[in-house]
């Protein structure tokens, strides 16, 4: 079986007999089974599972007529192991969690479950996704599908290394700061970060509440949007989820761009981006003005202040999602004379170096004397980069930009400068501080080694199906997506 | 020097909720521990909260009751903290913009009318319970998550009396409105004291030394007599008294101190991310006003002025509120609402409890009650026969005029049919009517007795007094 189809044409091939779920998943875990020990994107494969899915997927499909409109159905998928996904482990790629098993379904996970998906096993990351590359993982770190001397980008590594490799039909992540977009751009698939409050965060490990966003990971676009039609959705059990209708995300695709206004945020486009990078976005630059695209410069002056913003808010957070891993209720203990000797070495074991970072960070912008210069100003200047976008999106529908500034670096080149690493998200954490949609997608690689560069393309908040149309359109005008690492 | 006190308190109350704060878990006291427990409650990882409507609500309902503002816009942040009966180790609550501000409780306290402003009414959630063992501890999550509101008041308490009298006065009023059963024993009301002295005639305040661990009101009035003169004694001695928190130990009667302000946490309290502010609309806040309910202590003061009813009576009508409703139902209509209050307090409550009913089961209408007492108010029937009509009327729910028709119980008033039975009280006998002659006051009421057992209680007594004393004093 070819691993590297579509979600789109392996659905047509059940749908018409040619191919059963099984074969389907029998495919892909022979491959997992021939790559991933090399690769390390998956943290745990549930092979009995997958195999009793698919089964119970073509049993639908001979006897039940209602199974053939479930849009995942018999489609194997991958899911970041930070959404938890009932009696599967749910690790976060941490040592505290290493033997935690998820009592509940996740909201997204059950709607895959709905959608007839076959949950095949759980992605690598960096631990509770933080960190651009799983070299965070306390797992393993995951190479690059195309080069495995470098990272696939993070925090959803295994994810966009599980689709790009062939290991599975599409993938789940979370982005809170570009953790979809980046290693979709690093491994050349398609990453799909939604609105803020699209898609439901129950049962997603929080790392930072109010930039966490669960989506897709996939080969093309248009799995992007199958997939992102199953997910999306308000849910009463996150009240952060917004009560807004869906539509059909397949829908728009195909249709024209012409008149479409693109903006190029000035702020991006600056020194110190990588020559091939520029070389392919230039590139798509004069490919959306073929495709009768009208092109803006546009300012988002606030940028600069982003990153410092981001890390203010997103530590913060943690810092208070993180306190519930105590040793006490659930996950791994290291026992003291007392509570507090208990805390600090179940915590002192259980985390890693940029965890407990992140923890610390978090708790000194809030600590008494600093909150009102840390965090509250953190606040504001979010509002300030809201507005920025809110201007932006006034005069052009969409903004374009390179998803990370640079392909994927080497193993190690950055893991022991933490500023550096956190410099890689700079395009792509504005769409979590602003809560708009954001993608990437193909669109060149680099050459000696030949690794992928992925274009941005940012929505404003709900206008997923403008995103993907407009993505779509690029995508289908060109062949970036159809190539695969060897 | 004088020394005078300046008392707050802090009062954390259960929300009377079917569910907990954030989870469909049960709120309900008393079940084996950790099994009204969920991922939600047990801060396992990828949960979030969903804020409880119905503990919203009664949280304004508890703003308009006390008096207090009802902010457009609320909002719940993380108070965190590491401990093992807090399950996020954060607590969520309302810190920089609660449900409720500024509000007040009266009550009465020595025959005066005595008023404590309130400083807020928040929304936040309880903790679980730690039990210790011989070489462990457990926590019961059970409670972890239970809607708790907590209300604080200002400096305005000079006394350990005027504490206590707050405290009931609260919890009468949140039981009034089922707000919450405020069961002490179940930990449903739980109290900490703010105490500082200072001399009298002066307006800064000392330092505040926080009160906790009391499990009763009367544990609180005690804690209060016992700082009090500690604090004074302390600042006469030439000591400073420090900011610290102190812990009340109810077996030896004293406070002892658990930590000073160096030791304070801080909680680095932050909006929830996961919840949005909660923004109501008008419509709503007026469903949640419908819900108010009378005041104990107004509905006392009405009933006194309304009915002209003695304060005891209108004490029952206050702590009886069915029964209060009752007599309002029928007083409303009577001339002399005291004599429908008599019948209702010492007739109508003795025989609900003697048949173990309740008002819903009553057999008559309440207009039979009207009728009852109009009857003996025109003489038609004695008191004493009311007494049997009024069991015939409990019992079969007859009307009370059909009760005396069917039974011909109708007093006789005919000096015709009196003259008749005193004379024959008299012949039968002689004694006594002597005695009376005789100046034996005492004598006439035994034959008041014999012509009324004559007569089986239907002839007018007065009537009957009168004619007698004719006959033998003439």
């Amino acid at each position: 079986m070819d691993c590297f189809q579509t979600l789109a044409s392996l659905r047509q091939r059940l749908l018409d007999g040619e191919i059963t779920s099984k074969e389907v998943v029998s495919g892909f875990l022979g491959r997992i089974e021939s790559v991933d020990s090399d690769l390390n994107a998956l943290i745990h494969l549930d092979k009995e599972g997958a195999l009793k899915q698919a089964q119970t997927a073509d049993e639908a499909l001979a006897s039940d007529p209602d199974a053939r409109s479930k849009p995942l159905i018999g489609l194997p998928v991958v899911v970041k192991d930070n959404i938890a996904e009932r009696g599967q482990p749910l690790t976060c790629a941490s040592k505290i969690l290493s033997n935690f098993v998820a009592p509940y379904d996740s909201t997204v996970v059950s709607k895959l479950k709905s959608a007839g998906a076959v949950l095949m096993g759980r992605a690598n990351l960096d631990e509770f996704a933080m960190g651009s590359s799983t070299e965070n993982s306390a797992r393993a770190i995951t190479r690059n599908p195309w080069d495995a001397d470098h990272i696939p980008g993070g925090s959803s590594g295994g994810s966009a290394a599980a689709v790009s490799a062939g290991l599975c039909a599409a993938a789940i992540g979370s982005d809170t700061g570009g953790s979809i977009r980046q290693p979709a751009s690093f491994c050349g698939c398609v990453g799909l970060k939604p609105s803020y409050g699209r898609v439901s965060r129950f049962g997603l490990t929080a790392f930072a509440s109010s930039l966490d966003q669960i989506g897709p990971l996939t080969r093309d676009v248009r799995d992007a949007a199958t997939v992102l039609n199953v997910i999306a959705g308000h849910d009463e059990r996150d009240s952060t989820s917004v009560p807004r209708e869906t539509e059909d995300y397949t829908a728009s695709l195909g249709q024209d761009i012409k008149g479409l206004k693109v903006g190029l945020p000035k702020e991006y486009f600056i020194e110190g981006l990588d020559p091939a990078v520029k070389v392919s976005i230039d590139g798509a630059v004069s490919q959306f003005q073929q495709l009768g695209a009208e092109i803006v410069e546009v300012s988002l002056p606030h940028t600069e202040y982003a990153i410092a913003t981001y890390y203010i808010i997103c530590t913060a957070e943690a810092s208070a999602n993180l306190a519930r891993f105590d040793g006490i209720r659930y996950g791994a203990r290291v026992d003291g004379k007392d509570p507090v000797e208990l805390y600090a070495k179940t915590r002192g074991a259980g985390f890693g170096s940029e965890v407990k970072r992140r923890i610390i960070l978090g708790t000194y912008v809030l600590s008494s004397g600093y909150y009102d210069a840390y965090y509250l100003r953190a606040q504001k200047v979010r509002t300030l980069i809201r507005q920025d976008f809110q201007n932006a999106f006034d005069q052009v529908d969409l903004l374009l930009t390179p998803t990370v500034a640079a392909p994927a670096f080497k193993v190690g080149e950055k893991s022991t400068d933490p500023l550096q690493m956190y410099l890689t998200d700079i395009f792509t954490i504005s769409a979590n501080l602003v809560g708009n949609c954001g993608l990437s997608l193909p669109c060149g690689f680099s050459q000696n080694p030949k690794l992928p560069i992925g274009l941005q393309l940012m929505g404003r908040p709900f206008e997923e199906a403008n995103l993907l149309k407009a993505a779509y359109a690029y995508e289908q005008s060109t062949d970036w997506h159809k190539a695969f690492p060897s | 020097m004088e020394y005078e006190p300046i008392i707050g308190l802090e009062t954390h109350v259960q929300l009377k909720t079917k569910s907990k704060m954030w989870c469909g878990c049960a709120n309900q006291y008393g079940a084996d521990p950790n099994t009204q427990v969920c991922p939600v409650c047990l801060g396992m990882p990828g949960v979030l909260p969903v804020a409880n409507e119905e503990a919203l609500r009664l949280t304004v309902l508890t703003g308009y009751l006390l008096n207090c503002d009802l902010p457009r816009h609320a909002r719940f942040d993380r108070k965190n903290y590491f401990y093992p009966d807090v399950a996020k180790n954060y607590q969520i609550t309302q810190l920089a913009l609660p449900s409720t501000l500024n509000g007040h409780v009266d009550f009465e306290l020595n025959g005066r009318t005595e008023r404590v402003r309130l400083t807020r009414a928040h929304l936040e959630e309880d903790v679980g319970k730690s039990f210790h063992f011989d070489r462990q501890s457990g926590v019961d999550f059970n409670r972890g998550g239970v809607p708790l509101l907590e209300i604080v008041t200002e400096p305005d308490i000079t006394s350990a009396d005027m504490a206590y009298a707050y405290l009931n006065a609260l919890k009468d009023i949140l039981t009034y409105a089922g707000i919450s059963d405020c069961d002490m024993e179940k930990g449903m009301v739980r109290c900490d004291v703010n105490i500082s002295v200072r001399p009298k005639g002066t307006q800064e305040l000392g330092a505040k030394v926080e009160i906790k661990n009391m499990n009763s009101f009367s544990g609180v009035r005690r804690a209060v007599l016992y700082e009090v003169p500690r604090q004074i004694e302390a600042l006469k001695n030439g000591e400073t008294i420090v900011q610290e928190t102190r812990r009340w130990d109810d077996i030896a009667g004293i406070t002892e101190s658990m930590r000073t302000k160096e030791d304070a946490h801080d909680y680095r309290y932050f909006p929830d991310p996961d919840l949005m502010p909660f923004e109501p609309s008008e419509a709503w806040f007026e469903e949640v006003r419908q819900g108010v309910v009378e005041l104990p202590l107004a509905r006392k003061h009405r009933f006194v002025e309304q009915y002209q009813l003695p304060e005891g009576d209108a004490e029952v009508f206050v702590n009886d509120v069915p029964l209060g409703d009752y007599f309002e139902q029928v007083a409303g209509k009577a001339k002399q609402p005291k004599a429908i209050a008599n019948w209702v307090i010492n007739n109508l409550r003795a025989k609900l409890v003697e048949s173990e009913s309740t008002l819903e089961d009553l057999k008559f209408e309440p207009a039979s009650l009207l009728e009852l007492v109009q009857l003996v108010e025109s003489g038609k029937i004695s008191s004493k026969i009311a007494q049997t009509v009024f069991g015939e009327m409990f019992d079969s729910g007859k009307a009370p005029g059909a009760i005396v028709e069917e039974k011909g119980l109708v007093q006789v008033s005919d000096t015709g049919a009196i003259e008749q039975f005193c004379d024959q009280a008299i012949e039968a006998n002689p004694g006594p009517a002597d005695d009376y002659r005789n100046g034996k006051e005492a004598a006439l009421n035994f034959l008041k007795g014999q012509v009324m057992k004559l007569s089986r209680g239907k002839a007018n007594p007065a009537l009957v007094g009168e004619m007698l004393q004719k006959k033998l004093k003439g």
